[in-house]
């Protein structure tokens, strides 16, 4: 007999190679590749946001508006007013006449990316329909969810997160994992700012209180701002109606942090880069007297009367900040503001003491289930029974390595996964050994009772096994998380069980059979 | 040691009419379980809702705590216990998605602290919006309805070798599934209709083993649905996966019997009658079948009892799954494939 067989080679290898892999989890050695604990065990964060990127055209569509009014004032042409309907077009309206050419010139120089339709002529009204093409509408919505991502991608790693998964899914959702976080609450507020600074001058011709009763007049919203009492803490909001014309916003930021006014109340200092030092001069320097709102999500967080020319390009953003609050509101702007507004479709928290416990209990029904296992093949199949619990054991090892080398995410699921494969690796074992005391039933000796159980049963094994694999893989393919991590264990599992049934198992018992003198099968 | 004697002979096929009784009486109840109920008793993965899991670290009264929680409007939460009732963990469960986005757990914990006195620790947070759960709902239905028929083309393929036939056929209804399902149509319709054709189709096209097969998984998968609607037990993502491991799993067992019942006819004298040959098959591989089993749900009891709760359904599920997957494999799969045979 020769030492070395292929056979005994490979078991070894195969072995080992398991070995290598699962050691670093335990300890720290080469090759430094841990089995990573899902979110459901070592407590985290998995959310999925929804970008709202019909808002991110609503925008665009507002911002083209600014831009053919300004055009149209530069070119000396009335209009008779031009909004953005509900389906995101542009409806403008002009006398016919000077007005209408004016406007068609405008239009064929400047806007040719705009789809217009037929205008239509009523009471020497032209009436034009205006939108964005098809094309460049999918971009934006494309371009805002492409942008979300980077932005929120910028925001978790400035708020220090170790290894956070952020990705796209499916058109507009993106799936965050953000594993061992602390305070889940605070990192949820800030991905899900939007983040949108704009300065805008208060309208004080009108009157507000008319305006929240009535409609407010054309070009003003109204917002609100939120201020707190300081004895009692109630909030107080005062409404202010400002001018929907954008003067400067966030996109011009060059730093944002946070800073204490003399009460040691926190605020946030910002600062331009030099085109919105620029313009910020210039507002500053034409509104004298007037009150420029800073607002903030369609918020707003003061109203300064300018007093003078401010040069420079600083500003401060003062509210009833705690730190935190601060601090992460000085981080969303530094990294930018979202193009549209994100939503929370789906959130699962868990938290590290749940984790910790879901360890635990996995395991001790792991360590029992196995235990009961073991026991039973021992009583039931004798010697055979503790070939059968060694290839248990060595599955168990196998799918621990498999984990390891294929970076796979060990989950709650996955647990009850390897627990589940304990039951089922067996099985490959009790169908070869029915088999045998079948074969030794009809009066074959052992070791032909071995070899042809065996070749018999292998058949049987693959295609038991071959279903539940395809089963598992479709979990895979369908499934998120945990289920995942499942179906990872599962077909991992499977796998390990096909080869310690049909290859190591057999090993032994042809090695046990040829230094055995007596022949016979403790089975 | 020897749980079923080798020379044991129990008239399975003759008693198959007995057997049919009690699958069809199964059946019945599980339909008309998931009729009443309307539907499975959906979890949040798949109508949306969040779920509170709070932990306290004294014994504190149910009745406490709702009132804390309706203090802030959630009138229509449900607060349960969770676990073992000296562990005092509760969980809290409500359709309302409105306030998951600014502070949920720290106004659930202000308040659970000022109407019970002690301050609970969060221990998991889970909301899903509804448009989500319509996706895994969609998902989960596909995964099933993939699974089934991946599996019935490997059997017909193994067993009968007609892969290309199986093959084709599988093939024809994923694509009508898949444009169809573009026309928004409802995916259970969609699946329960594509399910009839493809029984339908095994049938006309003598696939025997298939149709046994599928004929035995779809027993498995309603009946382990219908227990969980009778118990009205939380139908969630972990029961799917459940379901579908039952799927791949329960048909071990069918397998073993398939691959005997083939072997002897193979090796059959022509005087040999089907059923007869049928029933020694199921006789000759029955403790295969028990055993295989046994071991399996030595491993489930284990995780049902100490796995903890989060997986007690899972766990469960997986039981119902391999006791049903057994009695239909010696007692629903097998007839099934013999009255094909006599076509």
């Amino acid at each position: 007999m020769k030492p070395f067989t292929f056979k005994s080679v490979l078991n070894i290898g195969v072995i080992l190679a398991a070995i290598v892999f699962l050691l670093p989890t335990f300890f720290n050695c080469w090759p430094h590749k841990k089995i990573n604990l899902g979110l459901d065990l070592q407590g985290g964060m998995h959310l999925v946001l929804e970008v709202q990127n019909i808002k991110a055209v609503e925008a665009e569509v507002e911002r083209t508006i600014q831009e053919i009014k300004k055009q149209l004032r530069t070119e000396g042409v009335k209009h008779l007013g031009i909004s953005r309907l509900n389906d995101n077009s542009i409806l403008a309206k002009f006398a016919d006449g000077n007005d209408k050419s004016g406007f068609e010139t405008v239009l064929s120089k400047n806007f040719g990316n705009l789809v217009a339709h037929k205008p239509q002529i009523d009471n020497n009204i032209v009436s034009y329909k205006l939108a964005l093409s098809e094309e460049d509408t999918e971009n934006l919505k494309k371009m805002a969810t492409a942008q979300a991502l980077e932005t929120i991608r910028n925001r978790i790693d400035e708020f220090g997160v170790s290894e956070p998964d952020i990705r796209i899914q499916g058109k507009n959702r993106i799936l965050i994992q953000l594993p061992g976080i602390q305070d889940p609450e605070r990192a949820k507020d800030l991905i899900g700012k939007t983040a949108q600074l704009t300065f805008q001058l208060v309208d004080d011709d009108a009157d507000v209180n008319a305006a929240i009763n009535g409609t407010p007049p054309v070009g003003d919203e109204i917002l609100y701002q939120t201020k707190y009492n300081p004895g009692s803490g109630i909030p107080v909001k005062t409404a202010f109606l400002i001018n929907k014309r954008i003067l400067l916003d966030g996109s011009l930021l060059t730093n944002a942090r946070v800073e204490f006014d003399q009460f040691q109340q926190p605020q946030i200092g910002i600062e331009f880069n030099r085109k919105g030092a620029r313009v910020f001069d210039h507002i500053t320097g034409e509104n004298i007297h007037k009150r420029l709102a800073i607002v903030l999500d369609k918020t707003v967080y003061s109203a300064p009367v300018i007093q003078d020319r401010i040069a420079g390009g600083k500003a401060r953003i003062t509210g009833h900040f705690t730190l935190n609050e601060a601090k992460d509101l000085a981080i969303a702007l530094r990294a930018g503001s979202l193009p549209a507004p994100v939503k929370i479709i789906e959130e699962r928290t868990v938290g590290p003491t749940l984790g910790a416990d879901s360890i635990r209990t996995g395991l001790i029904s792991m360590v029992i289930g196995g235990f009961l296992v073991i026991l039973f093949m021992i009583i039931y199949y004798k010697n055979a029974g503790l070939i059968a619990d060694l290839a248990l054991i060595v599955n168990i090892i196998l799918i621990g390595g498999g984990l390891a080398a294929f970076q796979a995410t060990l989950t709650l699921p996955g647990i009850a996964g390897i627990i589940l494969t304990i039951g089922m690796a067996v099985d490959a074992n009790v169908i070869i050994y029915e088999r045998i005391r079948e074969e030794i039933r009809k009066g074959k000796t052992a070791l032909a009772a071995v070899h042809s159980g065996f070749d018999r049963a292998a058949l049987t094994i693959l295609d038991a096994n071959v279903t539940t694999l395809i089963a598992a893989l479709v979990l895979y393919q369908f499934g998120t998380g945990p289920i995942k991590g499942f179906a990872v264990t599962l077909c991992l599992g499977i796998v390990a069980s096909l080869f310690t049934a049909l290859v190591l198992s057999k090993s032994i018992f042809n090695f046990v059979l040829k230094n055995k003198p007596s022949k016979k099968l403790s089975i | 040691m020897q749980l079923i004697k080798s020379d044991i002979n129990i008239d399975f096929i003759g008693k198959h009419n007995i057997a049919y009784a009690l699958s069809i009486i199964l059946i019945l109840l599980s339909i008309g379980s998931l009729i009443i109920h309307k539907g499975p008793n959906y979890g949040i993965d798949f109508v949306g809702g969040t779920i509170i899991q709070i932990k306290f670290s004294e014994q504190v009264p149910v009745d406490k705590i709702r009132t804390g929680l309706s203090d802030i409007g959630f009138n229509d939460a449900s607060v349960q216990n969770f676990g073992h009732n000296q562990d005092n963990e509760f969980l809290i469960r409500t359709s309302n998605l409105a306030m998951t986005d600014k502070g949920l757990s720290q106004s659930i914990t202000d308040a659970v602290k000022a109407s019970t006195g002690i301050a609970p620790e969060i221990r998991r947070v889970e909301m899903v919006g509804p448009q989500v759960g319509k996706d895994l709902r969609n998902k989960a239905l596909l995964a099933i309805f993939y699974s089934l028929l991946f599996i019935t083309i490997y059997i017909s393929g193994r067993f009968e070798l007609k892969w290309i036939l199986s093959g084709v056929m599988a093939g024809s209804l994923m694509t009508a599934v898949y444009f169809l399902s573009v026309f928004n149509f409802s995916m259970a319709i969609l699946i329960t209709a594509a399910l009839v054709i493809t029984l339908a189709l095994f049938w006309i096209l003598r696939l025997k083993y298939a149709m046994g097969a599928i004929v035995a998984l779809l027993h498995d998968v309603l009946i382990t649905i219908g227990i969980f609607s009778i118990l009205n037990l939380d139908f969630s993502l972990p029961i799917i996966a459940a379901l579908l491991t039952i799927i791949g799993y329960s048909l071990n067992d069918t397998i073993i019997v398939f691959d005997r019942i083939r072997e002897n006819i193979k090796g059959a004298k022509t005087t040999d009658s089907l059923p007869l040959l049928f029933n020694k098959s199921i006789n000759e591989t029955l403790s295969r079948t028990i055993l295989t089993s046994v071991t399996t749900l030595v491993v489930l009891f284990a995780l049902y009892f100490l796995g903890g709760e989060i997986i007690h359904n899972f766990a469960f599920a997986m039981i119902i799954g391999i006791l049903i997957g057994t009695y239909s494999s010696i007692f629903v799969a097998s007839p099934i494939v013999l009255i094909a045979h006599k076509r």
